[in-house]
This record gives C-alpha cells, structure tokens and sequence, in this order.
C-alpha cells in the first residue's frame, strides 16, 4: 500500500499561521480588544451597571459626571454610565439577530440562484440589484419608517438591506462548486436537487459569508444608531445609543455628557469591528498568507 | 456471447457553443452517433485522445447529463425513459469514479459521510449499519476503518481514488465507470490500483467501463476496446483481435506511438502527426483524414459508416487494414 501522506494537521498548522498574522497587526489586536471588552460589557452588564436604566428620578436629572454618575445623568434624572452598559447588549442583540437573519436570506437566495442557474439566477439576481440600487440607510429608514419604529422592526430593516452582500457571494460560490465532481458524484448517487443544494453546496458558502458577516458588524451597529437617533429605531426608554445621542440633542452645549458618552461608544465600537474586520480580511488574503 | 448490460443506440450529446450572436448556432458534437454493448461482467475499455468525448459518454450514459438524442438501456431498461424510483434504482446501480482526485471527494465533509451519502439515499438501515458497511468497503479497498474520520486533503491522490471507489462499491452497483483513474498517479500507486480494481471486479461481479487514453492500461485490464477519434467511436472489438490485427489507421497508429515495455513487442514506431480537430466543426467525410496516412478522395467526401468486419469487429473506415 502507498503510504500516508505525512500531514502535520494541516487545520492546525493553518490556525498558527493565523494566530502569527493577528499578533503581527497591532491594529488588528487593538479591534479585538475593543470587541472583547464589548462583549464583556454586554455579558455582565447588568452587574456592572449601578443604576436601573430607565428608572426616572427627576430630582438628579441633568447632572454633571461625578463619582456618583460616572457619565452624569439625563433629562430624566436615569444615569447614564448604567443606560451606556445596558446598551451594549442591545446592540449586541441587534448585530447578532441582523446576522442570524440576512446571513440565511442571503445564503438561501444566493444558493437557490448559483445552484440553479438559468431563468431561476436572473429573477433572483435581478431583485438583489434591486435592493443595491438604493443607498442601505435611505432603505433601511424606508423599512423602518413603513413598519412602525421598535426593536423588532430595526432588525427587520437592516436585515432586509444586507443580506444582499451575501447573496451575491453565496451566489459566486454555489455556481462554482455546482459542476465539481464531488457534487456529481451525489448526483450519481441519486441525490436530487434539494439534497445537494442543502447539504453539500450551501455548507461551502458558509465560510466566505461568515467573513463578510464579520466584516459588516460596524456597519449594523452604525445603521441601528443613525435609525434610533432619527426616531425610527428603538424607542426610548430602551438604552439604544444612537437614541440616546438623540436624547441629548438639545442639551448638547450645557449637558455636552448626554449625548458624548453613547456617541464615544458606538464609535469605539464600530472602530473595533473595523479595525477586527480589515484584520480578518488580510489575514485571509492568500497574498498575505504564506 | 455473454448477456448485454448497456446497449448504446445513435448516441449523441451536443452542448450548444455561445459564439456571436449573429452566427448559426453552433455545437460541440462531444458525443456523435455511439453505438455500443457492454457485456454484463466484462470491462470494456473506452480509449481516445483527450477532448475525444469519452467523459461525456459515461457522463451520458449515467444520466448525468441529458443526451440530444439516442437510447441507452441498462439491464433491458430504457434509462431516458426511467423517473423517481425507478431512476433511483438504476442510478444506484451505476456508479462512477472521476478522473481527478482532488476534486472527487467533498472537501468539507469526513470520509465517512462521503461514503454514506448514497447509503442514505438507498437503504434504510441504522447508522450503525451504515459506519459498519463502510468500514468493511475501506478494507476492501484497502484502507483501515479508522480513515472515515478523516477529511480528504489528508490522503494521498491513490488513497482518494481508493475512497471515490469505495463510495461507488458501498451501493452494490452493477455496473461502475472508470474514468482515467489512475491518470493523476505515479506509476507504482497506478499499479496497485489497478490490480485493487481488478480483483474487486472478480469478487464483486461487476461490469466496467475503463476510460483511458493509455493503451497499456487497456491491455492490463480491458475485455473489449472502443476507440473514440472527435466523438466517434472509429474501431471497436475484442482486445486481442484489436490489438493483434488494428483496423482502423488511426487505431494502428496509436498502437504504433504507443511505448510498449515489452521487447517481442517492439513495432516500428510510427507517430500520429497532426492536429486533432474540434469537435465544433469536425471534418467532412472521415474525421480522421487529415492525418490518415491513407486518406483519398473519397475519404474526404464520404463519411464512412461503422461495419462489421469480422463478426464482433467494427471499423469506422473505407479502406480497413
Ligand atoms: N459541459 C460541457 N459544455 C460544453 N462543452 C463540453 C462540456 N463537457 C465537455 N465538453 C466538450 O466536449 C468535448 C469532449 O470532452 P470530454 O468528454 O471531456 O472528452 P475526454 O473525456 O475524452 O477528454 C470537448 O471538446 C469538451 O470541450
Ligand atoms: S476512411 Fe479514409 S481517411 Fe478515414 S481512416 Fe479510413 S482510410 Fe483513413
Ligand atoms: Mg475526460
């Protein structure tokens, strides 16, 4: 018998090689460490959180940041420090469900057209690019404003306006493992149309999605803030950031602490998945590996 | 004469050539008028320069894809005609290996769901079941019950065949292609290889078509030998008439620029000259004429038909040798 090609665990090999890209981009570890800490904040919120964040008290409203209200208080007396960390796991919520729910669309349409091909492609291809002919915020508002602004709807509408990304790479992908042998060979096997499509093509668009996924978090957390500030979003008293920078709107030259404190954080935070995603990216590109 | 398991009638299988808009439409005859018989436990070698329409015969033949026009039956059964379980139950009786290795097995998913797939598809039996029977197909195959929990960019180009052939063998097929198994393999795995394929094929009763373009391979391993030349089948018959008494000049003239290790073997060598034309706008009269060493006039006018030279021995030629 011919003998075993030697492979040292090539996955592993390929997890070390990533592992010295990452500490090599300080940028890159700067973006982890953001997104590390914000999944932190989110995860342990609600002891981190001195305060109820939406418990009104209007005896201590407007308040200047002091030790007792790290980032001061509102118009409505709630603290700030605590509504900025109960935000976290709202955006995080947002992100993760936007994620969840355009990644599917996006796959499902993407698969069905590459898979198919044909008549099935155009018609499908043809409504994505219905979707890219608008700039994602004005339709995102569109959707928002059309179904009503809370929680919910937000998702809904910043799912409807990206999964249009993965379509169109899930699409690329499908069309080229569909005439790969491997996947001829179920055919000949007897497998039918939805078996393959399912089980053995879409498995391999997974991976480039899950980049882009990744890659367009910073984009999610900043198209939920611009909705809740322009009232389309979250409603208060939810502590969504891009509501609460609206909250302070009027406030903004005496009680500057409103409206900064949720504003730094969305930034800080879209910067992490940036600085994450571009690292991610590189760390992927085959010019840069090896 | 041994029972027939395909019969191939008027075979062919164009794809359609995009070229400008304003031109007719145009055509790749891949496959052009095919007529063949398997014999039920034989193997029956498919030979022919690349681009010759060998792949997409037994991609035809398998129903992998539709053919233009023509009959296949398996088994008495006419496959073009076969839906749902039917089609189901001949597919499982067909099984295919491909040619290229590296992209035969699923890069994702463990050998063990590589194989099982099929079982899935066909049997209702227990996982349990299903991870036995393919523990069993890898030893027969040659490997250790252990490899189904690997991926396959850990095994070697003649281990991955070893696993394509052991997917086909785990449904019980009647009836399994080979296309150019061992063309991507060092010499030294081609032969263990082949001697695995033919030693299963005793065992397990089963009816081959071998694709190849080497004729070594053919005369270890074949029955029977069709030469293809641009979608047609140009000779076809026994291995021992063909190889003995070639008929067709280009069949002779493939024996003769084809090394052959044996001494008591060696002919004159004479090359096959020229281009091998396309299969979009193949040559009028005998496909073969530009490079015919015999070629006239006739041969450029008139198309010349598949004969019965000797009974069992046809020759697509005006002048056979
Ligand atoms: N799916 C396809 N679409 C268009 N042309 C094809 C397709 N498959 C094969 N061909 C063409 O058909 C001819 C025969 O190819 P193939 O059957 O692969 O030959 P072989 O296996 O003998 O090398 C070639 O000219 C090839 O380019
Ligand atoms: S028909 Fe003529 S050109 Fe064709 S192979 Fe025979 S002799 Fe050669
Ligand atoms: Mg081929």
């Amino acid at each position: 018998m011919e003998k075993t090609v030697k492979v040292s665990k090539p996955f592993m090999d390929d997890l070390k090689h990533t592992a010295f890209l990452w500490r090599k981009s300080r940028l890159t570890m700067i973006g982890s460490a953001i997104i590390l800490v914000f999944l932190l904040m989110a995860a342990f919120a609600p002891l981190i959180a001195p305060y109820d964040p939406v418990q009104q008290n209007l005896q201590i409203k407007l308040q200047a940041p002091s030790w007792q209200h790290l980032f001061g208080t509102d118009q409505f007396g709630r603290d700030i420090f605590s509504r900025v960390i109960m935000g976290s796991r709202i955006a995080l919520w947002i992100i993760f469900l936007v994620s969840v729910i355009s990644g599917s669309i996006g796959i499902i349409v993407g698969v069905t057209a590459g898979y198919f091909g044909g008549i099935v492609d155009e018609v499908l291809m043809r409504i994505t690019d219905m979707f890219l002919a608008f700039p994602s915020l004005v339709l995102a508002m569109a959707f928002a404003a059309m179904l009503g602004p809370n929680l919910t709807n937000t998702i809904i509408a910043i799912s409807v306006v990206t999964w249009t990304t993965y379509a169109r790479l899930s699409r690329a992908e499908a069309t080229k493992v569909k005439s790969q042998p491997y996947i001829e060979a179920i055919r000949a096997a007897g497998g039918g149309n939805l078996r393959i499509m399912f089980l053995h093509v879409l498995p391999m668009c997974i991976s480039p999605v899950l980049v882009q996924l990744t890659l367009r978090m910073g984009t999610i957390i900043l198209t939920a803030a611009s909705l809740g500030f322009l009232g389309l979003g979250v409603q208060p008293p939810t502590p969504e950031w891009g509501a609460m920078v609206s909250d302070g709107r009027n406030y903004l030259i005496d009680q500057w602490w409103i409206s900064t404190f949720p504003g730094i954080f969305i930034a800080f935070v879209v910067l992490g998945f940036n600085l994450l995603g571009d690292g991610i990216r590189d760390m992927l590109d085959p010019r840069l590996r090896r | 004469m041994a029972e027939t398991l395909i019969k191939i009638r008027n075979l062919k299988t164009y794809f359609p050539v995009k070229k400008s808009i304003f031109s007719k439409k145009l055509f790749v005859k891949a496959v052009d008028n095919v007529n063949m018989d398997v014999p039920k436990g034989s193997t029956f070698a498919v030979v022919g320069e690349s681009g010759s329409g060998k792949t997409t015969l037994a991609r035809t033949v398998l129903r992998l894809i539709e053919p233009t026009s023509g009959e296949i039956e398996f088994d008495g059964k006419n496959i073009l005609e076969l839906k749902g379980k039917d089609l189901l139950e001949v597919r499982r009786n067909m099984q295919i290996v491909f040619q290229d290795p590296y992209n035969s097995l699923h890069p994702r998913k463990l050998i063990k769901n590589i194989i099982g797939e099929g079982m899935k598809i066909h049997f209702k039996i227990s996982d349990i079941e299903i991870r036995d029977r393919i523990a069993a197909v890898l030893k027969e195959v040659g490997l250790i019950d252990d490899h189904m929990y690997r991926y396959a960019h850990e095994f070697s180009g003649g281990q991955r065949q070893r696993i394509a052939f052991a997917r086909a063998m785990v449904l019980k097929p009647k009836f399994i292609v080979l296309d150019e198994p061992t063309s991507a393999l060092d010499v030294s795995v081609q032969a263990m290889v082949l001697k695995m394929l033919k030693e299963i094929k005793v065992q397990e009763s089963l009816t081959y078509m071998f694709i190849t373009h080497n004729l070594s391979l053919v005369d270890y391993i074949a029955d029977k030998v069709a030469v293809m030349y641009v979608g047609e089948v140009v000779e076809m018959g026994d291995k021992t008439t063909i190889f003995n008494h070639p008929s067709h000049p280009y069949t002779d003239l493939l024996m003769a620029s084809n090394p052959v290790p044996d001494p008591k073997f060696v002919r004159e060598k004479r090359l096959l000259k020229g281009e091998i034309p396309s299969s979009i706008n193949p040559p009028s009269g005998c496909r073969f004429h530009n490079r015919c060493p015999f070629a006239d006039e006739r041969c450029e006018r008139e198309e010349p038909e598949l004969r019965e030279i000797k009974p069992g021995h046809f020759v697509r030629c005006h002048y056979p040798l």
